[in-house]
């Protein structure tokens, strides 16, 4: 007697936006898995668009190399508009 | 609906072991240093071995008290005196599915399937909120539930929406947004009780009666007996002490209860000026542990009906699997 | 029939309520999602899984609202739910059949829903202005439901051996109600003539074919034709109204006088 697999679930909230991760649900089937983040996660208008996609399909970054995967960015300070000085009476820059 | 840490017997941890020799000692500290500067640990963090297990448990009672929670509930939905209430109710019990599943999620991001979860609470391992042990004996019960339990329930969760696990902090966020209503109507439903003929003002009277105290054990133990309690602060998966939300929550119903006209079952209340809160008199403690240990008045039907909603659908589930299995290797062929 | 259903003075009826004919109908159309509502709703916390559970309230809540509506249309939509007896009650009988396991309850909903989506897309773009706009927020949650059902029917019907039996246990209990649906009596005659109601008989062909299709996709035998059980527009209904009646009106017919 088991369980259905897990399926994470992406909501737009409005168009224009981009789809967010709100949570998951269990379901057979990816149909199902739609209705059920359906009538899970958009109870309360919350949503114009869904995505859902099988927790086993997804491949995440491991903790423990995020010094190694996110630091180097750190001192790349150039990259940001706030690193050059550029005098008031010049606009739009 | 609500959580605390419910043990078995007073003064006793049942689960959580001190962090052993075993963990390395710097990771530990690490960890603790995270969680001290209020930030949050992801599934996929490192984190103490007691750590996992007491989230997993706290969790999954939460988890299970909504789902539990839907029954005492439910059994006024066909009855609901009115098309409104009728909807209502349903949209509330149906709220609590889902503060159910939203929790199963958060729990199962830490490595224990929904499945071992629910086979826990069957077989009773596993505990859920005392209060759903008591019957729902007439429409103002409903009110009550509303009105009491929901109150309760949301003083528990509003701080546990900056719990250190951020699964479970994400779905109480959800399910704080979300339940905002349901004591409102409860209150609502109470008010028109309170303010309706003598038989309704006697039902709303003795609905709160038998709520009041199983109320105040919803915040569990008192201080000195819950074990787990220092060291649930210490990793932010509790932010106040079970007395200092209780009281709170006294401070607070007593008032409202007194707009409604309703008299307080509890002769030693009274005003402290002192502590700008209200003493109140004592929980009967032996009742609550009974309750937890399953000895409630209604223990036995509740978890005979989820047993049976569970077992007897057991084929809805295996289908639809099916169903997939067979539609996969349609496609592979 | 309906007359006697309507409390005296009791409610601001829109004028033209008073006109039989049109509250005759509408509370065909309250009563048919109302009960089903109250059917649905028996499955809040015993359902399959906590998905399925919130599936199902979400049906339910939308027939509720509907009976709401409509029951509104016809009178004091509360008076209407709670103080009638069940010979004045219009529904049909598909709606009232006990909920039985999971199969036969989608599969009902199935037989309903597709029946109830076809009805109202005509109805959305009907001459009276009110049920228009009734059927025209209807239409877009019954279209869910007619999908959702079909989708579970596929899977039961092609699921196990166990689940294809229940399915078809399922059909089989149902099947002698769909005749009603299409049955046309003297007052949906009358209903239709005044451009208010729509000619079941119509959209039979279309419905037909529509069950035919979910049928086969579930790999289930289409049923034979059963003897027609007819009587839930006149008020003669089957002995399970009585109960579900009993249950649902205890409470505004246990305390007359006071308001919840």
């Amino acid at each position: 007697m088991s369980d259905w697999p897990l399926w994470e679930v992406f909501v737009r909230t409005k168009g224009g936006l981009a789809h967010r991760h709100v949570g998951s649900v269990h379901a057979p089937d990816a149909e199902l898995a739609l209705r059920h983040a359906r009538d899970t996660y958009t109870r309360r208008m919350e949503g114009v668009s869904l995505w859902v996609v099988r927790s086993a399909d997804i491949v995440a970054s491991d903790p423990d190399q995020a010094g190694e995967l996110f630091e180097p960015a750190a001192d790349k300070v150039y990259r940001h508009p706030t690193f050059y000085d550029i005098p008031d009476e010049v606009k739009h820059i | 609906m609500y959580t605390t840490d419910l043990t078995k017997q007073p003064g006793k941890p049942d689960n959580v072991k001190p962090i052993g020799p075993a963990e390395d000692s710097a990771l530990v500290a690490a960890f603790e240093a995270r969680v001290a500067a209020d930030e949050f640990i992801e599934p996929k963090d490192w984190m103490p071995e007691a750590y996992r297990r007491t989230l997993v448990r706290q969790i999954s009672q939460h988890a299970h008290s909504e789902i539990v929670g839907m029954l005492p509930e439910g059994n006024w939905i066909t009855r609901a005196p009115s098309l409104r209430r009728k909807a209502i109710l349903l949209a509330k019990v149906q709220d609590e599915a889902g503060h159910g599943l939203y929790l199963y999620c958060a729990a199962e991001t830490l490595g224990t399937s929904r499945e071992e979860m629910i086979e826990a609470l069957h077989s009773g391992k596993a505990k859920y909120s005392t209060i759903f042990n008591y019957p729902t004996l007439t429409w103002a019960d409903i009110a009550a539930i509303g009105w009491l339990v929901d109150g309760a329930a949301i003083m528990n969760q509003v701080p546990l929406q900056r719990t250190s696990y951020g699964p479970y902090a994400r779905a109480m966020v959800r399910i704080c947004k979300e339940e905002s209503f349901h004591q409102r109507q409860g209150y609502e439903a109470m008010m028109e009780l309170a303010n309706g003929t003598p038989e309704q003002k006697r039902m709303a009277q003795d609905a709160f009666n038998r709520w009041w105290w199983p109320s105040l054990m919803m915040f569990g133990p008192p201080d000195e007996n819950s074990p787990n309690t220092a060291q649930s602060l210490r990793w932010r998966i509790k932010r106040e002490t079970n007395d200092e939300l209780r009281q709170k929550f006294v401070d607070i119903t007593v008032p409202q209860a007194e707009y409604l006209g309703l008299t307080v079952p509890d002769p030693d209340l009274k005003w402290n000026e002192d502590k700008g809160g209200y003493d109140f008199g004592e929980i009967d403690w032996d009742e609550f542990y009974a309750v937890v240990r399953g000895e409630g008045p209604v223990a036995r039907e509740r978890m005979t009906a989820r047993r049976e909603a569970w077992e007897s659908n057991a084929w809805v589930r295996e289908a639809a699997a099916a169903h997939e299995a067979k539609r996969r290797e349609r496609v592979a062929a | 029939m309906a007359e006697q259903a309507r409390p005296h003075g009791a409610f601001d009826a829109p004028s033209d309520a008073h006109d039989p004919i049109r509250a005759g109908y509408v509370l065909r159309l309250g009563d048919d999602s109302l009960i089903l509502g109250q059917r649905l709703s028996e499955w809040c916390g015993h359902a399959p899984s906590v998905e399925v559970d919130l599936s199902l309230s979400n049906l339910a809540l939308d027939l509720v609202g509907q009976a709401t509506l409509l029951l509104g249309a016809a009178g004091d939509a509360d008076t209407l739910a709670f103080k009638r007896d069940v010979l004045d009650f219009r529904n049909c009988l598909l709606v009232e059949q006990p909920n039985g396991d999971f199969a036969r309850t989608m599969v009902r909903q199935l037989l309903f829903s597709t029946w109830q989506h076809l009805l109202y897309q005509r109805l959305a773009v009907g001459t009276d202005e009110q049920l228009a706009g009734i059927a025209a927020k209807a239409v877009k949650e019954v279209a869910y439901h007619r999908e959702l059902a079909g989708e579970w029917v596929v899977r039961l019907g092609d699921g196990t051996e166990e689940s294809a039996r229940r399915t078809a246990d399922g059909l089989d209990w149902c099947w002698r109600f769909v005749p009603e649906l299409f049955e046309v009596d003297a007052e949906l005659e009358e209903a239709c003539r005044c451009g208010l109601a729509v000619d079941p008989r119509s959209f039979e062909e279309e419905y037909r074919a529509s069950i035919a299709a979910v049928l086969q996709e579930a790999k289930m035998a289409q049923p034979a034709d059963q003897r027609p059980i007819l009587g839930g527009r006149r008020g003669h209904h089957s002995e399970h109204l009585g109960h579900l009646l009993a249950i649902m009106q205890y409470l505004p017919r246990t305390y007359p006088d006071a308001k919840w």
